[in-house]
C-alpha cells in the first residue's frame, strides 16, 4: 500500500487560474518527497490539498489506503510547517511545541519528555520558556519545525519551512530535517523554489511547472537525465547549457548536430555554416571508440545511433562536463567569471553560443581571456526542437 | 586603494539602547562592487541608509568623492537606492515609474532628454514591450528590473542596493545576478550591494564586507575570505555547506582532536598549543588519511556530492567528485589538505 496518492488531482480556483492539472503521484511509506518548481507552478496548491487546506476540483487524495479528499484537515493525520511560521503569541515555546500532543490527548509525562526530545535535537533546550516574541525569526522557525516534529502523523508536509533563514542556519536545518526524517520513517513532502535544497533532501524530486508534473526521479537522475528542457534549465545551478542546433542526416546511417539551426526557408542556403559539434561520419575508422574529436572547424562526435529524425534540437551539458582546452577548435572569448567558493563559473562566448563552463578556483583563465572547450561526450543531452523532450 | 570613492569611517548609529553599527569602516574604489554580507538584524540597511544620508551618525564619517558627505542631506548626495521590496507605484505603467526620478523637485530635465534617458534604460534592461503596462501587472522578476532601471535612469556616481534580488525564486535570482553584475561593470558605476546570499557576495563582490552585530569582522577579496577566513563566525557567514571546526591541540608536529585524540594534519614549529582549526568541506579528501570516519549521509549537490561522517568527535563535512561510489555506513580515512587548513585561537 502506498502511503499517499495523489490520483488526476486537478483545480481550478473562482477566477479561472488552473493551478493544477491533474497530476499523479504515489509515494512509499518513509519516502522523502520534494515538489520543485518556481512561483506558480503549482506545487504550493498541491501541498494545501494534501494538507485539506484547499478542496480539489477533481481527482482524489488518499493517506495510508483511506480517501481524505474530502475530511477536514483536522480529520487528516498531518503534521505541517509553513515558510511563514504561526505560532502562538501568548503560549511559551514549551507550551507552542507542547501544543499538537495536548490536542492528541497525549498524558503529562510522556508529552514533557517528548518535547524535552525534539526541543534537545534542535537546540531549543534554553529556549523553552520564552515566548514568541522574544525569539529571532530563525528560532522562531526551529520552534515550527520542532512543533511539527513532536508527533509522528502519517505524513509530515512543508511549504518552504527554511525560506527565510540564513545560509549557515538552512545548511544546518536542512541536514537536521534528513537526518530526523531518516531516523522517524515520516513520510514527508517538502515544496521549495530551490534546487539544491531539494537534491539535498529529496529522495524523489518532483519537478512541476505549470501545474503538471514533468519530472519525478531519484536527484542525481533529475540533474543527469532531465525529461525536457524545462527541468534542464530548472535544475542545477546554473543550469544546464542548452544551445539550439538542428540534427541533419550525415550519410551511411550516421547524424550530425550544427549549432544555430538556419532560419526556416534559408535551410541548406546558409551563407557561413556554423561549426558541427555532434555528429557520426560515415568515414569513420571501423571501431574508433567513442569521442569528442577535431576535424577541421568542426568538432565531430562519433556517438550517435542513426535512430534520431532530422530537425531542429537543442543540445545540452551540463557545466562540469566541459573542459578548458587550448588544442579544441570550438573557441571564444570570456566574458564572466563567477566566483562561487567551491568552484568558479566561466560564461564564454563562442560562434555557438555562450557557454557556462565550470572550472577549479585555481584556473589562470580570466575575462577577456581566449579559451577552447572541450565537450564530454557521454554527458551530452539531445532534445526536440519543438517539444523540448529529451532525445538522447 | 589610491583615495577611494566612498570611505565609511568609524560609524556608529544607535537607536535608542540599541547600537545598529559599532564603528563601521568601509572604502570603495571608482567602478567598484563592495558587497556586505550578513544576517538579518546585523546592521546591513542601517549601513546602507546611512550612506544614502536617510540615517545621521552618531559618530563617524562618511566621505564621497573625497569630500565629507556626512552632513549633506540625501539629494546632495547624488546617490540611488534600490529597495528589496520593489516599492513601484503599482497604478503608474513602466514609463512612468522610470520617468519618476528625473522630474523630481530641483531636477528640470527637458522632456527630450527624460524620453531619451526612459529609453536607454528600457533597452538596457530589455524591459521595451513592458513601458506601457501598469507596474502592478508585472511579475517579481520585471518589478524588480523596473526598480533597477529607476535607480540607473538618473546616472547617479553611486548605486546602494539592499537585497535586490532576495524577494525572487532561486532561479530568477541567479539569473537576474548575473544580469546586475554585467550591467553595473559595464556602467563602471561604484556599488555597494548589501545580501545575505553568500553566492551573490562571492560572485559580484571585488571585496566582500562580513557584517555581524553592526561591526565589519572582515573585509577583502571574495577569495581570500572565503579560503582565510578571519574567523569562525566569518567562516560560518559563507560556504555551502559551512567550513568545518575542529578543537586541537598541538602534539609535536601534528595537530590531534581534542575530542579523541585522532591526528588531524601537520602542525608549524611555532603554531600555538591549542587551536580551532578550520577546513572547507572541498579540502577534505576520502582517502589518504590514518584514522578511519564512518560516513553517515550522502546527498548528491548536482555537480558534487556532499558526505557527512563522524570523525574526530565531530561530524566533518566533505565535498568530493560525484564520481565517487559512497553509501551511508560505508568507512572512509579522510585527510584534511593541510595548505588549505586555517588556525583561528582556542575558543
Amino acid at each position: 500500500m502506498k502511503a499517499v496518492t495523489l490520483e488526476r488531482l486537478e483545480k481550478t480556483f473562482a477566477d479561472g487560474t488552473r493551478a493544477v492539472r491533474g497530476i499523479d503521484l504515489a509515494l512509499e511509506a518513509g519516502e522523502f518527497v520534494v515538489l520543485l518548481g518556481p512561483s506558480g507552478c503549482g506545487k504550493t496548491t498541491t501541498l494545501r490539498m494534501l494538507a485539506g487546506l484547499e478542496l480539489p476540483t477533481s481527482g482524489r487524495i488518499t493517506l495510508d489506503g483511506k480517501d481524505v479528499t474530502h475530511l477536514r484537515p483536522s480529520e487528516r493525520d498531518v503534521g505541517f510547517v509553513f515558510q511563514f511560521y504561526a505560532l502562538y503569541p501568548h503560549l511559551t515555546v514549551r507550551e507552542n511545541v507542547a501544543f499538537p500532543l495536548r490536542c492528541a490527548g497525549v498524558p503529562r509525562g510522556e508529552r514533557a519528555r517528548r518535547v524535552g526530545a525534539v526541543a534537545e535535537h534542535l537546540g531549543l533546550g534554553a529556549l523553552l520558556d520564552l515566548r514568541p516574541r522574544q525569539l529571532s525569526g530563525g528560532d522562531q522557525q526551529r520552534v515550527a519545525l520542532a512543533r511539527a516534529m513532536v508527533r509522528r502523523p502519517a505524513v509530515w508536509l512543508m511549504d518552504e519551512p527554511l525560506g527565510t533563514l540564513d545560509a549557515a542556519l538552512r545548511a544546518e536545518l536542512c541536514e537536521f530535517l534528513r537526518a530526523e526524517q531518516l531516523a522517524q520513517r515520516v513520510t514527508t513532502v517538502y515544496v521549495t523554489h530551490d534546487q539544491e535544497e531539494a537534491m539535498r533532501l529529496a529522495d524523489r524530486v518532483v519537478v512541476m511547472s505549470g501545474g503538471a508534473i514533468l519530472q519525478a526521479d531519484r536527484p542525481g537522475r533529475v540533474y543527469d537525465e532531465p525529461a525536457d528542457l524545462f527541468v534542464a534549465r530548472f535544475v542545477g545551478s546554473p543550469g544546464m547549457n542548452l544551445v539550439p542546433g538542428e540534427l541533419r542526416a550525415a550519410g551511411a546511417g550516421g547524424v550530425e548536430v550544427v549549432l544555430g539551426a538556419p532560419a526556416e526557408g534559408a535551410r541548406g542556403a546558409h551563407p557561413n555554416p556554423p561549426p558541427t559539434l555532434w555528429g557520426t561520419r560515415e568515414n569513420r575508422p571501423a571501431g574508433d571508440p567513442p569521442g569528442v574529436r577535431e576535424s577541421g572547424e568542426n568538432l565531430v562526435l562519433h556517438r550517435l545511433s542513426a535512430a534520431l529524425p532530422p530537425g531542429p534540437v537543442t543540445l545540452g551539458i551540463r557545466p562540469e562536463f566541459i573542459a578548458l582546452d587550448a588544442a579544441s577548435s570550438l573557441r571564444g572569448r570570456v566574458a564572466v567569471d563567477e566566483y562561487l567558493g567551491a568552484s568558479r563559473c566561466l560564461h564564454v562566448d563562442t560562434p555557438a553560443g555562450r557557454w557556462v563552463v565550470r572550472v577549479a578556483p585555481e584556473e589562470p583563465a580570466r575575462p577577456g581571456s581566449e579559451v577552447g572547450l572541450r565537450l564530454d561526450p557521454a554527458h551530452l543531452r539531445l532534445f526536440h526542437g519543438a517539444t523540448g523532450a529529451r532525445l538522447a | 586603494m589610491s583615495a577611494p570613492f566612498l570611505a565609511v569611517r568609524g560609524v556608529v548609529k544607535r537607536f535608542g539602547a540599541r547600537t545598529a553599527l559599532a564603528g563601521v569602516e568601509l572604502e570603495l574604489g571608482a567602478g567598484e562592487i563592495a558587497v556586505v554580507l550578513g544576517a538579518t538584524g546585523a546592521g546591513k540597511t542601517t549601513l546602507l541608509r546611512t550612506i544614502a544620508g536617510l540615517e545621521r551618525p552618531d559618530a563617524g564619517t562618511v566621505e564621497l568623492a573625497g569630500r565629507d558627505a556626512t552632513h549633506d542631506p540625501p539629494r546632495a548626495r547624488d546617490v540611488a537606492l534600490v529597495f528589496q521590496d520593489f516599492s513601484l507605484y503599482p497604478r503608474w505603467t513602466v514609463r512612468e515609474n522610470l520617468a519618476f526620478p528625473l522630474r523630481a523637485p530641483g531636477r528640470s530635465l527637458p522632456q527630450a532628454e527624460v524620453e531619451e534617458r526612459v529609453r536607454a534604460v528600457a533597452a538596457t534592461l530589455r524591459i521595451e514591450p513592458l513601458l506601457e503596462r501598469d507596474a502592478r501587472r508585472l511579475s517579481g522578476g520585471e518589478m524588480q528590473r523596473v526598480a533597477i532601471g529607476r535607480a540607473l535612469v538618473r546616472r547617479p556616481r553611486l548605486f546602494l542596493m539592499d537585497e535586490p534580488l532576495t524577494n525572487l525564486d532561486a532561479k530568477l535570482r541567479e539569473a537576474l545576478r548575473l544580469e546586475l553584475v554585467t550591467l553595473v561593470r559595464s556602467l563602471g558605476t561604484p556599488m555597494v550591494y548589501v545580501t545575505h546570499d553568500q553566492a551573490e557576495a562571492l560572485s559580484m563582490a571585488d571585496r566582500i564586507h562580513v557584517l555581524e552585530a553592526g561591526r565589519v569582522l572582515q573585509a577583502g577579496p571574495p577569495r581570500e575570505v572565503y579560503l582565510r577566513p578571519s574567523s569562525p563566525a566569518v567562516a560560518r557567514a559563507l560556504g555551502s555547506p559551512p567550513m568545518n571546526a575542529l578543537p586541537a591541540r598541538r602534539a609535536d608536529a601534528t595537530w590531534v582532536s581534542t575530542a579523541d585524540g585522532t591526528p588531524l594534519c601537520p602542525a608549524a614549529p611555532d603554531a600555538p598549543a591549542q587551536a580551532l582549526l578550520g577546513v572547507r568541506a572541498e579540502h577534505v579528501a576520502v582517502t589518504g588519511g590514518t584514522h578511519p570516519a564512518t560516513v553517515e549521509v550522502v546527498e548528491d549537490t548536482g555537480p558534487h556530492q556532499l558526505v557527512v561522517a563522524r570523525f574526530a568527535g565531530t561530524r566533518l563535512h566533505l565535498l568530493v567528485p560525484r564520481t565517487l561510489e559512497l553509501a551511508p555506513g560505508q568507512t572512509i580515512h579522510p585527510c584534511m589538505d593541510a595548505r588549505r587548513v586555517v588556525v583561528w585561537s582556542a575558543p
